[in-house]
């Protein structure tokens, strides 16, 4: 492997690493800004219990994330130097307007929030974690933007003398329809994800708590968390299947021989289905060694163009278009094995955690509560479904785009020359040896990481509500000789 | 003044501001050794800085990604240049960052021992390898005409450069031990002066040889001003140790450091990455955007910032008492044995 591919694979590596921590807190900070607000508003105790509960995962997760998350910045510059300077006049504004309208809120205010149980009035703390869950989602529609401009650049120039892409209209950069499709499609992923999160966890206990024979905790503290997450889970994950539908079609016109590749179609057809189970050899990027085993006819069609009968071109044509357009002796086609099979899991994985909600509030309709051993599974079960979903949903946007780095804007009005193939966005000055030593290091950290956080998710979780304590120390802080001057509770 | 002026003035203030801020986070993770001696002095130094750690790191952020969009080429340079500086430095804020948050999660003394490794580790690589990179800096490395870095990670270790290393690491350490002796009370505050009084002393004669070799050999005249300010501070910082006025060390340690980043962005510009043969520099000119990235990212600055300023200074008066043992619950965090049944 050279420099290219150890780049590429550390990118893929730390990104989707990155996102296993991200969508659980952009989804969870909300949720426990609401647990909160209930119990502000109610003063009804088993809502503080939930959340300090979820709140004590939420910090744990969201350390990781933010540590996680700095190494994206930096890498840009270290790994991908030739794309840096070839973006950096249009690129390089979202990062800078995501850390200044965004990140500084978020660690400012959790901060408030984590040390500020007892010591600030109520309502300016729960306003705190209010803040947080608002600028999380604001950094994923900054960093959104700059990803939704490597799909389809606009507002921007190709500036011959210089080399580079030169931002001419940072409007268009942050209306990209591109993003306007991608940011809820973002977010309700992650409400997908944070909401199973705590159905699953809630489930659990639930059942656990019935069978302890501790009836008042299962119906009165966790069977409200199932309902809050699965209903959650329900709503985002209709978001989730109508904004993915809008960027299909986005796709068809602005990337299509992405769409094309989601179903490894070869050769175009009119009314092309959808097929849910292919075998043979999609790797070969040959298409001639495959059969479909099951399909949806007309869906792929419609998927792309709103209509079952609509033409969809395949990628052996695509390719001769782009070969015309952006020059030979390039594989302008992505590898359909990732693109199509990714596809698949995605959406499966997205829509089966949704179906799971609707069977699960169903179940538990008017008041029921449940000590089958089955449901509890069930829901711990279901909690990686829909970070996997989201996994497999960034590998096939990414891997789709592939072999460019910035894709082409389709539009002939659009933006002409600024386009730049993956392989020529790679560090020149950076030898393969280094970008192994990070890879092999980043890994290795994260994979001790991933352990711990596992285990901590779990310990926390087994928890339970009830070590979540009200007060750790009552007593040592009626002692205390001014009011908020007790002993930290949340503290570290 | 052009526009790409006003930036790299930008971004010498957002390095003032996370080097002030987060210089103290570094410096209280590097004396949990030295300063904790039980696991309450250790609690009581890290909740210090517990609530506001986060968002001063935030400042390198802003500092990275306004470099990158103000000045890409820098970005680029020095970024893929400096990569496994840069690669220590962010598996060493990794672990710091995880440690904070993790550290007391569970309650069990191995657990805990890690993670302070962890926090040290972490604090103490960066103190010294930020130093070590703006040391290269103004120094100048190895450009070639594409502006690519074509030296070796060896050539960074010079000693011009390793003095740098050593004036930032004594210069966070004390300003660390100045900040605890500022927010906690007992007997931990007076470790914590005592200690800030040697440390001032050292910071004095190190730093001091590093400014004076800097405006010497890499500077220009009216950077002495800067020079003249960051050493009035630091003799500042001596004598405010010695006669434990707190308040005034720790203003003292804060302007010492603001001096030395007027120092070293004085003697860059109109640099931005000097090479060692002038011709391949990256200058304020040839690294910047375009004028309207350039006007757009200025006011969003000039809009946001003023709010940064104002909440985070804030959360510095909500947590202005000092921090004491009685502060620190008994146990923190749940135990691994611990059953659910």
């Amino acid at each position: 492997m050279d420099a290219l591919d150890l780049a590429r694979w550390q990118f893929g590596i730390t990104t989707v690493y990155h996102f296993i921590f991200v969508p659980l807190t952009i989804g969870l900070s909300p949720l426990v800004a609401i647990m909160q607000t209930i119990w502000v508003r109610t003063g009804d105790e088993r809502w503080l219990r939930l959340t300090k509960f979820f709140g004590k995962l939420l910090l744990i997760n969201f350390a990781i994330g933010v540590a996680t998350g700095i190494v994206q910045e930096f890498q840009f510059g270290m790994n991908w130097s030739e794309y840096s300077r070839f973006v950096g006049d249009v690129f390089g504004a979202p990062l800078a307007m995501e850390a200044l309208a965004a990140f500084f809120i978020e660690s400012t205010f959790l901060g408030l929030w984590i040390f500020g149980w007892d010591r600030l009035p109520k309502r300016i703390h729960l306003a705190c974690i209010w803040l947080v869950a608002i600028a999380t989602n604001l950094s994923a529609y900054f960093i959104l933007a700059a990803n939704s401009w490597m799909q389809h650049p606009v507002g921007t120039v190709f500036n011959e003398e210089t080399g580079r892409a030169e931002m001419v209209d940072i409007g268009a950069v942050l209306t990209n329809v591109t993003l306007l499709a991608a940011f809820p499609h973002t977010i309700a992923a992650a409400f997908l994800t944070a909401g199973t999160f705590v159905a699953g966890i809630a489930a659990w206990w639930m059942v656990r708590s019935l069978r302890r024979g501790d009836e008042t905790t299962a119906r009165d503290v966790y069977r409200p968390a199932v309902v809050l997450g699965t209903v959650v889970m329900l709503v985002s994950g209709v978001g989730v299947a109508l904004s993915g539908d809008w960027q299909a079609k986005l796709m068809y016109d602005q990337q299509p021989m992405k769409m094309s590749s989601a179903e490894a179609l070869c050769v175009g057809e009119n009314g092309a289905s959808f097929s849910v189970l292919t075998i043979g050899d999609l790797s070969s990027n040959e298409c001639g060694d495959t059969s479909t085993i099951i399909a949806i006819p007309g869906l792929t069609s419609f998927l792309a163009k709103g209509d079952f009968d609509a033409y969809v071109p395949g990628v052996n044509e695509l390719q001769e278009r782009a070969e015309e357009l952006y020059g030979e002796g390039v594989d302008y086609r992505p590898d359909l094995f990732v693109t199509y099979w990714s596809f698949r899991l995605m959406i499966g994985l997205g829509l089966g955690s949704a179906a799971l909600a609707a069977a699960a509030l169903w179940y538990l309709r008017r008041g029921r509560v449940t000590d089958k051993g089955w449901f509890a599974r069930l829901g711990v079960l279901a909690i990686p479904t829909p970070f996997l979903a989201a996994s497999f949903g960034w590998i096939f946007t990414e891997m789709g785009r592939q072999p460019w780095v910035v894709a082409p804007n389709p539009n002939p009005t659009g933006v002409d020359g600024v386009w730049m193939r993956t392989a020529r966005g790679v560090s020149t000055s950076v030898s393969g040896g280094t970008v192994l030593t990070s890879l092999v290091a980043f890994t290795l950290l994260y994979g001790v990481l991933a352990v711990v956080w596992f285990r901590l998710m779990k310990r926390y979780a087994a928890a339970g509500v009830a070590d979540s304590e009200i007060d750790p120390s009552p007593e040592a802080r009626a002692a205390a000789p001014s009011e908020g001057d007790g002993p930290l509770s949340f503290a570290y | 003044m052009e526009l790409s002026d006003v930036w790299f003035v930008l971004i010498a203030v957002l390095w003032t501001g996370y080097l002030v801020l987060e210089g103290f986070d570094f410096g209280v993770g590097m004396l949990v050794p030295v300063l904790g001696r039980d696991e309450t002095d250790r609690r009581v130094m890290i909740n210090t800085i517990g609530p506001v750690w986060d968002g001063n790191e935030v400042w390198l952020l802003t500092a990275g990604g306004a470099t990158f969009a103000a000045f890409p080429e820098w970005y680029a340079s020095m970024f893929s240049g400096f990569y496994l500086a840069l690669l220590l430095i962010l598996l060493a804020l990794i672990v710091r960052i995880v440690a904070f948050e993790w550290r007391g999660k569970i309650d069990d003394a191995a657990w805990r021992r890690r993670f302070d490794v962890a926090l040290i580790v972490g604090s103490w690589v960066p103190a010294v390898l930020w130093g070590v990179a703006f040391g290269n800096l103004v120094r100048g490395v190895a450009l070639d005409a594409d502006h690519q870095y074509v030296g070796s990670f060896g050539d960074l270790l010079n000693p011009f450069a390793l003095l740098g290393g050593a004036t930032t690491a004594l210069i966070f350490l004390t300003h660390g031990a100045v900040f605890l002796a500022l927010k906690t009370d007992g007997d931990i505050r007076h470790r914590a002066a005592r200690l800030a009084e040697r440390g001032a002393v050292a910071t004095l004669v190190v730093a001091g040889a590093f400014a004076v070799w800097t405006q010497v050999a890499y500077s220009v005249t009216w950077t002495w001003a800067a020079t003249t300010l960051a050493a009035a501070a630091l003799v500042g910082l001596v004598v405010a140790t010695r006669l434990r006025r707190e308040g005034w060390a720790f203003i003292a340690s804060a302007v010492a450091i603001v001096g030395a980043v007027v120092l070293i962005f004085g003697s860059l510009y109109p640099d931005v990455m000097p090479a060692l043969d002038p011709a391949n520099s990256l200058t304020v000119d040839n690294a910047s955007s375009t004028d309207y990235t350039l006007t757009i990212m200025t006011w969003v600055a000039a809009i946001l910032t003023p709010f940064v300023l104002a909440y985070q200074g804030w959360t510095y008066w909500v947590f202005r008492k000092r921090l004491t043992a009685e502060h620190i619950p008994p146990h923190a965090g749940l135990t691994f044995s611990g059953s659910v049944s």
